[in-house]
């Protein structure tokens, strides 16, 4: 099982975002995240999905895809090098006297801690999917009250073909 | 030809008022859009949400409407109608209750490629989402059956809507769009523009293959001992009919044709090796098995006609000709893929094939065996065999009939026992198989073709799904000669139960069925009974003499299997050959 970043550029209509993710469900194919944003084009959204699957189910994925009269263009951002980033906002339990060691934490991993409250701090993270799983598994001891991940864009880098 | 040449210019003086731009209500754009794309008989049933629609078509004459009595009916008639004429079908109920009787006919619509522009009315825009009188999510409910759907915003979108889903519905590979108008739109008035382009980005199926893997399936053919080629519904859709048995003549290859591709390739000719499958010809099954080169034409590898996919032509090289690119590689892996229209892909392989010369063995070797295991069943002067009874009225009809079917065994009799000869002469529900379906899509197909006999087979249970649609017979005198092959049971069911659930019949016995003969009757449709062979063919010629529709019960023997038959996990050269073996 491979995991595959595909990105989908679709007509900005209502719906479009059932009829993607719909499809996944009933085909049995596997969704691990899904963003939807504008593109690039105005009346476009690009939709990035991670799955998993061998390169048959790929294959299905993308062609499937390609049925709906909505979708315009699919594209395997994963048989390319990429640059592929996520957010996520973490609430840890921070009593003053923890903060010092998690601000630590915060700068070795370039994020930044965005709120303070009385007995917490919200720390803001962007990186590859494998950098915020780090991140968030040091936040752990801490007490984790809340999360909140954006799921993965992603884009083939400029020099690639 | 002055009485055609009158018809042809009033169509067109029709038209070309309609096309006049005025300020009308989104109804009427509806009315006028669908007379510019060709619709001659739309079947609808109104309600609430639609009747600004029914208002608008009250005396208009430029396109004929039944009334259906139930929705289910009104869209397998629609499908009948398209699977006999290429033609579109459209039908149109209410919104909630009204569009959600449609979800069957459009998922049988969407397995089996047929093109359909289905009319949904909605309740108001302002009421969307407020779980309003007769409010259902018809676009959502049917986003994974239909092709595309679009629910209708404002009346001035409409044209292009309207225009658009009839491409889609028949281009590429074909099915059923949906247009969803909420009543606030159909009342709405707007400046109507009749659209006659159309543009839909990212919506531009395949038609020309690519000419490189057609010359690798031609050398292949060249160095094939065992070809076989497997025809499906795709052929049929495409038109491509002519362009196969050219093809077929050319290359010397043998042919079995699938359920949905009855009729695609003439049944009388020597290559031709029937039906392939769960219940297709011992020779086309065990033909597929031993082939060293499988070219599959326009169908797609179902679970049905593939039995145990691992062990599916477990020699061959498989060739797919397909228009839709997610049919290639899906269920079997494709060693050469053509991604096209089946006409066009055949017009430009037969202009290079040659005859297969290596597969001479093979050709007799299959004749043989075609003329050694045809289908077999053991008649009875007693009791009325189904299977004799698909013979005598395709004698009788000389095999001309267009025929349409319900689901269950006498579809498998007919399938196989009924030879078809002309593409769109079989409408069967092979995708979904949906009971029900048989006598409503006769009554579309009737519609498309006036002229010719179509007999609709059924079963005594399915003719209980849709029976209500005799109605629509005797009120429009459309003269369909209904069949009813009754055995009293839920046959197939029954035949499952027998051979896999080891005889314990569960709530199959049809027994309190009404007297097909009276309910005939009461809808004021001739009715015939019959349970010898000497009644059945006396039955059938009143049946036939009689001008207007009519139904004819055959009462025959109740233990009654279809056979071959490959059960489910089996490969299909393992077949259970009953009567024949």
């Amino acid at each position: 099982m491979k995991r595959h970043t595909i990105a989908v550029l679709v007509n900005d209509q209502p719906g479009v975002l059932q009829r993607v993710s719909g499809l996944f469900g009933r085909r049995g194919f596997n969704i691990e995240s899904i963003t939807v944003g504008t593109s690039e084009e105005a009346g476009l959204s690009r939709m990035v999905i991670v799955t998993t699957g061998d390169d048959n189910t790929l294959e299905q994925v993308i062609k499937q895809l390609y049925k709906l009269i909505d979708v315009i263009k699919v594209i395997d951002l994963s048989a390319n090098p990429m640059v592929a980033r996520e957010l996520a906002l973490i609430k840890v339990s921070a009593e003053p006297a923890a903060r010092p060691e998690i601000m630590g934490v915060v700068e070795t991993f370039r994020a930044a801690v965005v709120d303070i409250g009385t007995h917490s701090l919200m720390v803001q993270v962007v990186g590859d999917t494998e950098k915020i799983d780090a991140m968030v598994e040091l936040m752990k001891p801490y007490g984790i009250r809340e999360l909140s991940r954006t799921g993965v864009t992603a884009m083939t880098r400029g020099n690639a073909k | 030809m002055v009485a055609q040449n009158a018809t042809l210019r009033s169509k067109e003086e029709i038209k070309e008022k309609l096309r006049k731009p005025e300020v009308i209500t989104g109804s009427e754009i509806l009315l006028r859009s669908l007379v510019l794309e060709d619709v001659d008989c739309v079947f609808g049933y109104p309600g609430g949400a639609v009747l600004y629609i029914y208002d608008a078509m009250h005396g208009f004459s430029d396109f004929q409407h039944l009334l259906t009595r139930h929705e289910q009916g009104a869209i397998h008639a629609a499908d009948g109608y398209a699977r006999a004429s290429g033609k579109v079908g459209v039908c149109i109920a209410t919104s909630g209750p009204g569009a959600t009787n449609l979800v069957t006919g459009i998922a049988t619509a969407y397995m089996d490629s047929v093109p359909l522009v289905v009319i949904t009315g909605n309740v108001a825009t302002t009421l969307i989402g407020t779980d309003a009188f007769q409010e259902a999510d018809i676009t959502g409910i049917t986003m994974p059956i239909t092709k595309h759907s679009y629910l209708v915003r404002k009346a001035a979108d409409l044209p292009r809507i309207i225009h658009e889903a009839f491409h889609i519905a028949n281009t590429g590979r074909k099915g059923p769009v949906l247009i969803d108008i909420p009543k606030d739109v159909s009342a709405e008035l707007t400046m109507f523009e009749p659209v006659t382009e159309v543009s839909i980005r990212g919506y531009n199926p395949t038609v020309q293959p690519n000419k490189l893997q057609v010359d690798k399936m031609i050398k292949a053919i060249q160095e094939a001992e065992r070809p076989i080629v497997l025809a499906g519904g795709g052929v049929v859709y495409s038109g491509g009919h002519e362009e196969l048995h050219e093809f077929i003549i050319k290359s010397g290859i043998p042919i079995t044709t699938t359920l949905l591709g009855l009729g695609a390739f003439p049944s009388g000719e020597d290559l031709w090796l029937g039906m392939p499958g769960m219940h297709g010809t011992y020779t086309a099954n065990t033909a597929i098995q031993s082939s060293d080169l499988l070219i599959n034409i326009g169908a797609r590898f179902d679970d049905r006609v593939t039995g145990k996919l691992k062990g599916f032509a477990p020699h061959a090289k498989i060739v797919h000709i397909d228009i839709d690119p997610a049919e290639i590689g899906k269920n079997v892996p494709t060693d050469i893929p053509i991604v096209g229209d089946v006409k066009t892909v055949l017009q430009i392989a037969n202009k290079d094939v040659k005859y297969a010369a290596k597969a001479d063995a093979w050709r007799a070797q299959l004749l043989a065996s075609k003329q050694e295991k045809p289908y077999k069943y053991t008649d009875s002067e007693d009791e009325l065999k189904p299977q004799w009874v698909i013979e005598m009225l395709y004698e009788e009809s000389k095999g001309e009939a267009i025929v349409t079917t319900d689901v269950g065994q006498h579809q498998m009799w007919a399938a196989q026992f009924y030879k078809f000869n002309k593409p769109r002469s079989w409408v069967t529900s092979g995708g979904l198989g949906t009971m029900g379906f048989g006598f409503p899509s006769a009554i579309g197909a009737q519609m498309a073709n006036p002229d010719r006999l179509v007999i609709s087979i059924n079963g005594d249970g399915g003719m209980q799904m849709c029976a209500q649609e005799l109605a629509i017979c005797a009120i429009n005198n459309i003269p369909v000669k209904v069949v009813i092959i009754n055995n009293q049971v839920l046959g197939m069911v029954r035949q499952w139960q027998e051979l896999i659930y080891d005889n314990r019949y569960s709530h199959i016995d049809l027994s309190g069925s009404p007297d097909f003969v009276k309910l005939a009757d009461a809808y004021g449709v001739k009715g015939f009974r019959a349970s010898t062979k000497e009644e059945a063919r006396a039955a059938w010629t009143e049946a036939m003499n009689h001008p207007g529709p009519a139904v004819v019960e055959f009462v025959v023997r109740k233990h009654e299997n279809v056979y071959p038959m490959v059960t489910q996990g089996s490969t299909i050269d393992q077949m259970l050959m009953g009567d024949a073996e």
